[in-house]
């Protein structure tokens, strides 16, 4: 019964049951989070760190702001900024190094004074 | 028009126009005003998402440029009161996700209930912040040329408790007068325990400080916010605005702070737990 709750508008009503759930997974990734950040893992360190981070966002997005029971349309909307801040930082990474030897040279020339 | 019951649907909207009271004029009903609102709040939160992306490309490019400055760096920050203000603010997320289903079933005294919980937990995070950040301004952990740490008092990062007596005050009371003695012997005690595992300290780790403030400082400052609007919609909560055909202002509101909630999941990580 609970799970067929709608408000007056015909909106999604998330059931209690759904939200305490998604509540305890998000504890529970955290202290994840903070119990694999003890071990280095080397390369795969942030990975593992960026990984249960995007797991953790996307039960907020899906349930806590009811995308997955919204309109397509507003998940279009969110993915397109994500894709948007990927082309962004990683364009920027592409060009990391390009002032480098500037800042060698500035760094030379300060530490000359 | 029939007076025999004044609170009909049709004598109340008569009253104003041709709409209830809470419908603005240029939408066509209930479900438009909302269905505009919470697009606007998606468009809203787009912005959000890349504005702070500005940040993260900052992070991004600093650290693949200079790693060994952010695991210096990291050692610095409590990833314990870290931890518990992600805790505290996936609660706070609990409760505003709650206070939309209140919302929705016409639930007052769960609304109020939740919502305020909400305004708790934005400002239990607060006070985790301010007990985090008068330590980092307390050791000049400080962004750009506001970064001044002595040796001392780099090693002298959580081990106060430790220290007994006199040497404890006098670390206490801080690296600069005469406690140098002090700390060169709580410096000989401790060696290991606490000192930086890295090494000697890289140049410009008061670039991570000004990231770290600059990030967690404008997050603060959008939690800051949220407990403004979050004041206002208790206040209008109490006074009974809220209605099953009418809850947009706390879905919107909710959907703003689980996005404030989304970028900590992320620099909670990316700060606190480097190696």
């Amino acid at each position: 019964m609970s799970d067929h709750e709608h408000a007056a508008g015909g909106a999604h009503v998330m059931p209690v049951k759904v939200l305490l759930g998604v509540w305890a997974a998000l504890i529970v990734l955290t202290v994840v989070t903070v119990w694999s950040a003890q071990y280095d893992l080397g390369r795969i360190d942030l990975v593992v760190a960026m990984g249960i981070a995007t797991v953790k966002a996307t039960l907020v997005a899906l349930y806590f702001m009811h995308l997955r029971y919204d309109k397509g349309f507003h998940t279009v909307v969110i993915l397109g900024a994500l894709l948007f801040v990927a082309l962004f930082v990683s364009m920027s990474l592409l060009d990391r190094a390009a002032y480098q030897p500037e800042i060698d040279a500035r760094t030379v020339d300060l530490k000359a004074r | 028009m029939t007076i025999a019951e004044p609170s009909t649907p049709v004598q109340h909207e008569a009253e104003h126009g041709d709409h209830p009271p809470f419908i603005a004029h240029h939408f066509e009903d209930a479900n438009h005003q909302f269905e505009s609102g919470k697009l606007g709040m998606w468009i809203f939160l787009v912005t959000e998402i890349l504005f702070f992306s500005g940040m993260f490309c900052a992070y991004a490019v600093y650290r693949s440029m200079h790693p060994e400055i952010f695991s210096y760096a990291a050692q610095f920050l409590d990833s314990k009161l870290g931890g518990i203000n992600t805790v505290v603010l996936i609660c706070s997320s609990l409760t505003a996700a709650w206070s939309v289903r209140c919302a929705q079933l016409g639930q007052r005294k769960g609304l109020i209930l939740t919502l305020a919980l909400t305004i708790i937990g934005a400002f239990g995070f607060l006070g985790i912040k301010y007990v985090e950040y008068s330590h980092k301004f307390h050791d000049g952990l400080l962004p750009g040329k506001y970064y001044q740490v002595q040796s001392e008092s780099v090693a002298d990062v959580g081990l106060a408790p430790s220290v007994t007596g006199a040497e404890g005050d006098a670390a206490t009371t801080e690296a600069d007068s005469g406690a140098a003695g002090a700390h060169a012997a709580v410096e000989d005690e401790h060696a290991g325990s606490h000192a930086p595992a890295e090494g000697p300290e890289p140049d410009n780790v008061k670039i991570f400080f000004g990231i770290y403030f600059a990030m967690t400082g404008v997050h603060g400052l959008h939690v800051i916010i949220g407990i403004g609007v979050y004041i206002w919609l208790l206040f209008r909560a109490i006074r009974g605005d809220f209605r099953p055909d009418y809850y947009g202002p706390v879905d919107f509101t909710a959907l703003y702070w689980h996005l404030v909630d989304l970028i900590w999941i992320f620099l909670f990580p990316l700060l606190y737990l480097i190696h």
